[in-house]
């Protein structure tokens, strides 16, 4: 038994083009609508198999409406929700390590101590690459980034992912933290009876610690598509003899 | 002084530390110098490496040597990045997992923040002013880094990598820093070849032949396999490929696969969202195939085949046997 906390993040889910809020500074996602990373859901579903009967505690700063993502999270396995209710484009990646470590000192006190805490590698939209390190440091733990595979016994995790020279394995004493990229493993779809039990499952609001101190934020901009130039070589079959051509031409063969 | 993280590749400088001592070189003001940092296992040839830093005009390369950096543990190499880099007034790595994670270290051992993925930046006392990618590279952020040092890195195939016009001779610096034991806690403990393929071989392909949901089912690659095999290229695929197991995650392409950066990319069965195309907008020609006109691979794409990829592919191997 192993108890693991994940940590995901609300994101906008726009696969084609994406707008902006009216003040520029953030992504608005109210017809794309919201999702979290690829990365998290591994981590998610390497949270569920590693906690093998202990607390697995899914995490979120996010506005009131990321509880869709903490309820997603609920109905594939894990047992209970921590919802620190804040507006996350507010938060920095520091400010975000400060909260999380706030709320894992919470539980300690409380008398649940994590042995594993899991992230996604970076955010699918600020993309930071540095919430898991900062919250290692701040709980004085050790932290394995780019990790595909957990496995968790006798008060060590066995870690493995691609590294230049091949793939590498790390073993860590608990407690550890440890960021997750996609991967390793396949997500598992929430049934029925999962998604009964999401709706039940306790999830505990809690309010940020501190202030943020910010990203550092001025504006963001969409840089404007390519302007269509694409030359059409054909249609179906026919247009065979124009690729090879265009090959040629392009002096990947000759 | 500019500390730039430098990472091994094959022996050399990797393309990543090489795209990051060209931006490197274009952020020194007048006097300032660019100085390489290098870690690497005790025995390590590091002459090529030197190399490649001299000729990308850096003044001094810090190595550092110590027995317990023989195997990677990130935070042991921040802690030599720390000493080595002084009062650099920017710290840079490139955009690699290793780099990002070596950063993010060093920036929290020094309470400082950091950006990853920058594109541009300009320096100004301590107050930096940069853009980066985000969203996979689709959104731009303007941002200030209030903070001296600058701790960034680079976005992958941000800059094309361009050598000094006046290289001189880099000074090297070796050192043997003690490395706390609490740094070591997690390190790499074996390193094993990789089990059936290598998303490496992808990002270095020059032709890669991509498949996505067109491709139709586990059975529908064989026309991609075959043309990538003839134009000595490599596979590619899109993240619905993956997700129903229809190919190993280590051939996709985009936001959270592979970056590639092909002279050929040839997508079929391609939608184009933008997680993918993140994964592929530095190759140099793409030609794509897919039955929608209106796709935005298709759109975004130099040149495109609208039809069906399981007769388009064909015709095309067909033709290219004819030769
Ligand atoms: C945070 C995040 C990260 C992501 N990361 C990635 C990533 O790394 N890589 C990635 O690829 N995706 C990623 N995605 C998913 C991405 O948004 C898309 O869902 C995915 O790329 C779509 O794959 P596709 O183009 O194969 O499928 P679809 O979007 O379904 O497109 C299929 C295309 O094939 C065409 N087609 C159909 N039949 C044929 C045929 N017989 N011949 C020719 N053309 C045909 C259709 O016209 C269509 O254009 C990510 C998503 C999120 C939210
Ligand atoms: N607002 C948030 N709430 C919960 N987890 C977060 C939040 N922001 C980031 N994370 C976690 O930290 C990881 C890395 O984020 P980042 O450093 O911002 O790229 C993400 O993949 C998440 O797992």
């Amino acid at each position: 038994m192993t108890n693991v906390l994940v940590c995901i993040k609300r994101v906008p889910e726009a696969t084609g083009e994406v707008s902006l809020t009216a003040d520029g500074r953030g992504i608005d996602g109210t017809h794309s609508g919201y999702t979290t990373s690829p990365n998290e859901e591994c981590a998610v579903e390497l949270a569920v198999q590693a906690a093998d009967g202990g607390q697995a505690t899914v995490l979120t700063l996010g506005p009131g409406d990321a509880i869709d993502q903490l309820r997603s999270a609920l109905a594939v396995g894990m047992t209970d929700g921590i919802h620190i209710e804040a507006d996350s484009d507010a938060y920095g990646p520091g400010d975000v390590a400060r909260e999380i470590a706030a709320a894992v000192r919470a539980r300690e006190a409380g008398g649940t101590a994590y042995d594993l805490i899991l992230l996604g590698n970076d955010a699918a939209d600020t993309g930071d690459f540095q919430v898991g390190v900062r919250l290692a440091y701040a709980l004085g733990q050790p932290v394995v980034t780019g990790i595909q595979n957990v496995s968790v016994a006798g008060g060590v995790a066995t870690l493995t992912g691609e590294g230049p020279d091949g793939t590498e394995t790390y073993e860590v004493s608990l407690p550890a933290v440890v960021t997750i990229l996609e991967g390793g493993v396949e997500p598992r779809y929430p049934s029925v009876m999962g998604r009964m039990k999401a709706k039940k499952a306790p999830v505990e609001v809690l309010a940020p610690s501190a202030a943020p101190a910010g990203s550092g934020r001025e504006s963001l901009t969409v840089p404007p598509p390519p302007p269509n130039q694409v030359q059409v070589l054909g249609t179906g079959p026919a247009a065979a003899p124009a690729f090879v051509s265009t090959l040629v031409e392009l002096g990947v063969i000759r | 002084m500019i500390a730039v993280l430098v990472e091994v590749e094959d022996g050399r400088a990797a393309l990543v530390s090489q795209e990051a001592l060209t931006f490197a070189r274009g952020l020194a003001g007048d006097g300032d110098s660019v100085e390489a940092v290098v870690v690497a296992a005790p025995g390590t040839d590091l002459s090529a490496v030197v190399g490649d830093c001299a000729a990308y005009g850096v003044a001094r390369v810090h190595v550092a040597d110590s027995a317990e950096l023989s195997s990677y543990a990130a935070a042991a190499w921040a802690g030599v990045l720390d000493t080595a880099a002084g009062d650099a007034s920017v710290i840079l790595a490139g955009g690699s997992n290793r780099g990002s994670e070596i950063l993010a270290h060093l920036a929290t051992r020094r309470d400082l923040p950091m950006a990853a993925n920058a594109v541009s930046a300009r320096v100004d006392g301590s107050t930096t002013t940069l853009q980066r990618q985000v969203v996979g590279g689709a959104v731009i952020e303007t941002m200030t880094l209030a903070a001296s040092p600058a701790i960034l890195t680079l976005a992958g195939h941000a800059v094309e990598p361009v050598p000094a016009d006046a290289p001189g001779a880099a000074e090297v610096v070796t050192t043997s820093p003690a490395i706390a034991a609490d740094d070591l806690r997690a390190r790499v403990v074996s390193v094993t070849p990789r089990a059936g393929g290598d998303g490496a071989s992808l990002t270095r392909a020059k032709i890669v032949v991509g498949a996505g949901r067109g491709a139709g089912g586990p059975d529908g690659f064989g026309g991609v396999d075959a043309l990538a095999a003839k134009l000595g290229g490599v596979v590619g695929v899109s993240r619905v490929v993956t997700s129903l197991g229809w190919r190993p995650h280590h051939e996709q392409v985009g936001q959270t696969g592979n970056r590639i950066n092909p002279d050929l990319y040839v997508p079929c069965g391609i939608s184009g969202a933008i997680q993918h195309w993140a994964g592929c907008s530095s190759s140099k020609t793409i030609i794509a195939i897919n039955t929608d006109a209106e796709a935005p691979m298709v759109t975004k794409a130099a040149y495109a085949i609208v039809g069906d990829m399981h007769e388009v592919i064909p015709a095309i191997l067909a033709e290219l046997d004819k030769r």
